[in-house]
This record gives C-alpha cells, structure tokens and sequence, in this order.
C-alpha cells in the first residue's frame, strides 16, 4: 500500500469537531447493541421489562442469568453451543477439502467447459434459501443412512450446509489462487514438479492465509446460519445457537435476562477473535472475495 | 496462452480430475437437489402428499399453475414492492455511510484505529446476536428505543415491531447498521489503492476538495464499487436472518421480502410446490438483473470479475 504523505495540515477547530464528533456518534450507534446486552447480562429479567424510565446501568447487579443459563434443562445452553462449534467446523473442513482442487484447477488452467463452470459457481451465489432448502428437506427425509434419519440430526445439517460452502469455497479460494504469480507455477514445472506437485508443494503454501480466511469465512456463515438449521433440527438437543436462542424470546414470556446472557457468552469470543484477525481478514477479503 | 493450449489433452484431464471431488459434491449437493426443485415447482406437493416421513409421495403435477398463481396474486405485489424497497434503500445507505466513513477514516488523525475498530464491530459479532438485540431495542413498552423516546419528551412512540410502517423502518435499520463495515472495509481498501501521487498532482492543479472526490477518488474507486454493489444487492435481495430474527417477517406480512415469504410458504404453510415456484421466481429475478448489470458495467468500460 502506498503510504499517503502529504504534509501535515492543520484542520480548522470546526471541521475537526465535525469530524470527531460524526464518529463518535457512528462509533456508539455501532456498539450500542452489544453495550446494552452486556448491561442487561446483569439484570434481573424483571428489572430489564420493568418501563420506567431508560435505565441503562442495571440498579441491582446480579449474575443469576450467568447461573441459569449454565444450569437450566440440564445445560441446554451449552449443548447447544457444542452443536454450533462443532457444525461449524466440520463444515469449513468439507468445504475446504472438497473445493481446494477444484479451485486450483479453475484460476489455473484453460480447458473447454471452464466458463460454464465459473458461470454456475456465480449462480450458486444467486441461490435464495428457498429453492435448494425443500429438495434437500426431502433428501433428508426419503435417504435415511442406515436407518438412521438425517432429518433432526447433525449430519443432516452438514449435508445442508455443504451445498453453501462448497460453491463458497471454491468461489473464494480461486480469489486467493489467481493472486498467486503464474510465473512460480512456470519455475516448479522446470524443477521438474508435476501438476499436481504445483498445487501441493508451491500453491498451497503460498495460499495458507487465504485458506485460513476462506475458512474463516465459511465458519462464521454456517455459525450464522438460521434458515437450514431451523427446518433440519426439530428436537432441542439438535439445536445449534441461533435455533435455540431464538426460543428464549420469541415466545411468550420473552427470557430476555437468559438471552442476554447467552448473547454476551457467544460474543466475548467472536470479539476477541475479530481483534486479533481483522487485519488479515480486511486485507484478505478485499484480495480475495472482491477483487478491487 | 498458445502455450496452454499447445500442452493440450494431459492438462485437460489433469484438470477435469482435479475438479472431480468437487463436481461430485456439487452434483449430489447443488445440481440434484436444484433439478428437484424445478420439478416441485411444476407440482401440488403440499404436506399431505409429499415430505411426509410416514407416508410415501403422491402429488401430481400442474403446469404453470403455481407460477399463474403466485404472480397474480395480491401477496406477490405487496411482496415484491417491498424486496425492491429493501433492497435499494438498504444498499443505498450501505454504500453512502461506508464511502463516508471509509473516507472520514481514510486520513491522519487522533483516534483513527480506535474508530476503525469500533465501527467494525457489527461486523463482528454474530449476526443472530445483533438481531436479538435490536429486537430488544425496538421492544414496546420497555425497549431501549421507547424509554429513549419517551426520555427526551416523545410521550406516545410506536410500537415499532408492532406496525405495519415502523417495522419496516426496524428492520431496514437492523440491515444498514449490519452491513456497512463491509461497505467501509472494501472501500478503504479501494481508496488505499488509488495513487497518492494523483492526489498530491491534482491538489498543485489546483483542484478543491470537492472536485478531487468527484474526477480522481470516485473514478478510481469504480471497479471496487461495481462490484460491491452488485454482491450488496445480491445478498440484500437474499437475505433472510435479519427479518426472520427481528420482526419474523411480521405483523402480518409487512416485513416479508421475497425469500423469506417463499421460507414461510414452504415451511409455516408446507406449500412446497408454491414455495419452490417462489424460490425459482427469485433466482430468474436475480439472474436477469445480474446480467444486465454486468453489461452495463462493462459497457462503461470498466473489467469486472
């Protein structure tokens, strides 16, 4: 990146008030929501429904939601968060293994049928829930493995999120690979290295931090997911995050004290893990995803 | 690229087993089950023929019938008026606040990683998360929101979930808070791109501010946007967690966009063949669109992906 040098300029009282004082709004309007779920981790459920006046700071702090959450139904709650981490994961593995390939060999090389290819890979980006969810709803149902139902079951779920991941992956790993210089290719083939030695022993490597943030990226997607997850998981333990979570306030008597405390334990993590990640993602999302 | 060629049918099958473990995926994944969808789309499958785990299928095939019906009907206008409302209100601001931003954060000052970190944060966290919490702002009687309102002297505020017009302000809302840090990243990205010496050379020119943004910043950040546009009025058109997580589409049907009516018929209504017309309706939608964008992108002599 070219580091802008200009000299530094003196900006006027006025526009630097306008300045500021337009991002520090920008910059609480963006933290607000996670603010006052942590505000409310605090309080009593009674306390957050109570209407009397915006009361931001909890009056009685208490961490009975931090217990209930950890304890009530046997501990749903972390039940739950294992689903999730666990459909995640797997899900970026198969997403990645099935895809790398097919993405070396599409920012690599030109054979007849490689536009087509490429144009269905946009498509699958076009996709609504609703076309692919019913047929995969009925594969679910009509070919149980083994006697073993895939409807309400975590392999179902991997099924399902597999037809997202894989067109993702290869869609973002070929992004990463075109960014790699063809020459290095050209050097390994004189060294005597196989097509296949290209991609395993220069490609890949160099290609690490894209993977690791295609990987990224297709965990957070699945970790997100509500559509597929709400029509494969029908009984509670099945349930990943936002199945679950979404049961504690769209129902009558709204837990908004559990949710919040759900809510701040899922979001400590993804927090910190932005923190640390943002520069490599920043960089590797505006190079791979969306070539400038 | 003689060359490539030249290497001839050795790299062709090179390449086509390579791509093998993924057409398999793709082929049982993606291209079955959208095959299937056609079908269905063409049928009367409902509940009680059809994706029943005790009973076998039996639902027969209609024509267009589904399609007649679902683009004749009220819903569908009411529907679709609001997907493009969404749409383009939501891309609009996405792209308007994060150019801004991108902007605002693009030159020296105090605080600047700070802000930038800060202004990232709905990026960062759960998108599920921030749906559940904006659903507690927007609460009537004791949300955040309401008592704000209420607060600084608003004696009656509306129930924003609760009307057919405020939650549709809601949850238009939710989207642009949510996805204007990619806007902001993909754009400061773009600017950092575009050539100092530019700047510097236009500033000796005597250009002002204002024409600098308008003849050297916004021509330079023009690939960049096309294509965040295109991927932002995509996804905006597709998405479904937000509305589905902060107002379930409701009251009524206010807040349904496309996709998400077309999850609720198949899967609140278990009209599949219907739902299935629904989702084919939206993918030609997307696709027509696409393609004319692409092409007017390219006419303006700009090289997309």
């Amino acid at each position: 990146m070219v580091k802008i040098a200009h000299k530094k300029r003196k900006r006027s009282l006025q526009a630097s008030l306008g300045l500021h004082g337009t991002l520090t709004l920008a910059a609480l309007t963006s933290i607000l929501p996670a603010l006052l779920i942590l505000l409310n981790s605090f309080k009593s459920d009674q306390e957050i429904k109570s209407a009397s006046g915006l009361n931001v700071l909890p009056k009685h702090w208490t961490l009975s939601g931090y217990h209930q959450v950890l304890t009530d139904n046997n501990g749903e709650f972390l039940v739950w968060l294992r689903n999730s981490v666990f459909v995640a994961l797997v899900t970026m593995i198969i997403g990645v293994f099935l895809s790398a390939t097919a993405a070396y060999v599409l920012s690599r090389f030109i054979f007849p049928g490689r536009k087509s290819v490429l144009n269905f890979f946009l498509v699958t980006q076009m996709f609504p829930a609703a076309i692919l969810l019913v047929p995969i709803y009925q594969i679910l149902i009509r070919f149980p493995i083994f006697h073993f139902s895939l409807l309400d079951s975590t392999p179902g779920l991997l099924l399902a999120y597999s037809t997202i991941a894989v067109p993702f992956c290869t869609w973002m790993l070929k992004g990463f690979f075109d960014g790699i210089p063809k020459e290095l290719d050209e050097a390994g083939a004189l060294d005597g290295l196989t097509p296949y030695g290209i991609f395993r022993r220069i490609i890949f490597p160099l290609a690490l931090p894209g993977i690791a943030v295609t990987c990224f990226f297709t965990f957070i997607t699945a970790w997100n997911e509500v559509a597929f997850a709400n029509v494969v998981e029908i009984s509670p333990e099945h349930y990943t995050l936002p199945v679950g979570l979404r049961t504690y306030i769209f129902q009558f008597d709204q837990a908004w004290q559990k949710l919040s405390v759900s809510a701040v334990i899922v979001t400590v993590p993804s927090l910190i893990v932005f923190l640390f990640a943002q520069r490599y993602l920043v960089s590797g999302l505006t190079r791979g995803a969306v070539k400038g | 690229m003689l060359r490539k060629i030249k290497r001839g049918y050795a790299q062709w099958s090179f390449a086509y087993a390579m791509l093998l473990p993924t057409f398999i995926a793709m082929l049982f994944l993606v291209i079955y089950p959208l095959f299937q969808a056609f079908k269905l789309s063409f049928s009367n499958a409902d509940q009680y023929n059809s994706l029943n785990v005790f009973v076998g299928d039996s639902y027969g095939y209609v024509g267009f019938q589904n399609y007649i019906q679902i683009l004749k009907s009220q819903e569908f206008h009411q529907v679709f008026i609001f997907t493009l409302v969404w749409t383009f209100v939501n891309v609009f601001f996405h792209y308007g606040f994060g150019l801004t931003f991108a902007i605002m954060l693009n030159r020296e000052m105090k605080f600047r990683s700070a802000y930038r970190l800060l202004l990232l944060v709905p990026w960062a966290m759960p998108t599920f998360i921030s749906a559940f919490a904006w659903r507690f702002i927007f609460n009537s009687p004791y949300g955040f929101l309401h008592q704000f309102l209420v607060e600084i002297g608003i004696r009656n505020p509306p129930a924003f979930l609760g009307s057919d017009f405020w939650s549709k302000v809601a949850v238009i809302m939710v989207n642009v808070w949510l996805g204007i840090p990619f806007m902001i990243v993909t754009l400061l990205g773009g600017l950092q791109n575009i050539d100092a010496e530019l700047i510097e050379a236009s500033k000796l020119d005597g250009a002002n501010a204002f024409q600098r943004f308008k003849n050297v910043t916004m021509p330079g950040l023009r690939a960049v946007s096309a294509t965040v546009i295109l991927l932002g009025l995509i996804w905006t058109f597709n998405s479904f967690a937000v509305i589905y997580l902060v107002s379930g589409g409701g009251p009524g049907t206010s807040t349904q966009i496309l996709s998400t009516y077309a999850y609720s018929e198949a899967f609140d209504f278990k009209q599949y063949g219907a739902a299935t017309a629904w989702g084919v309706i939206i993918l030609s939608m997307l696709l027509v669109f696409s393609s004319f964008y692409r092409n007017a992108v390219r006419k303006s002599g700009e090289e997309t992906w």
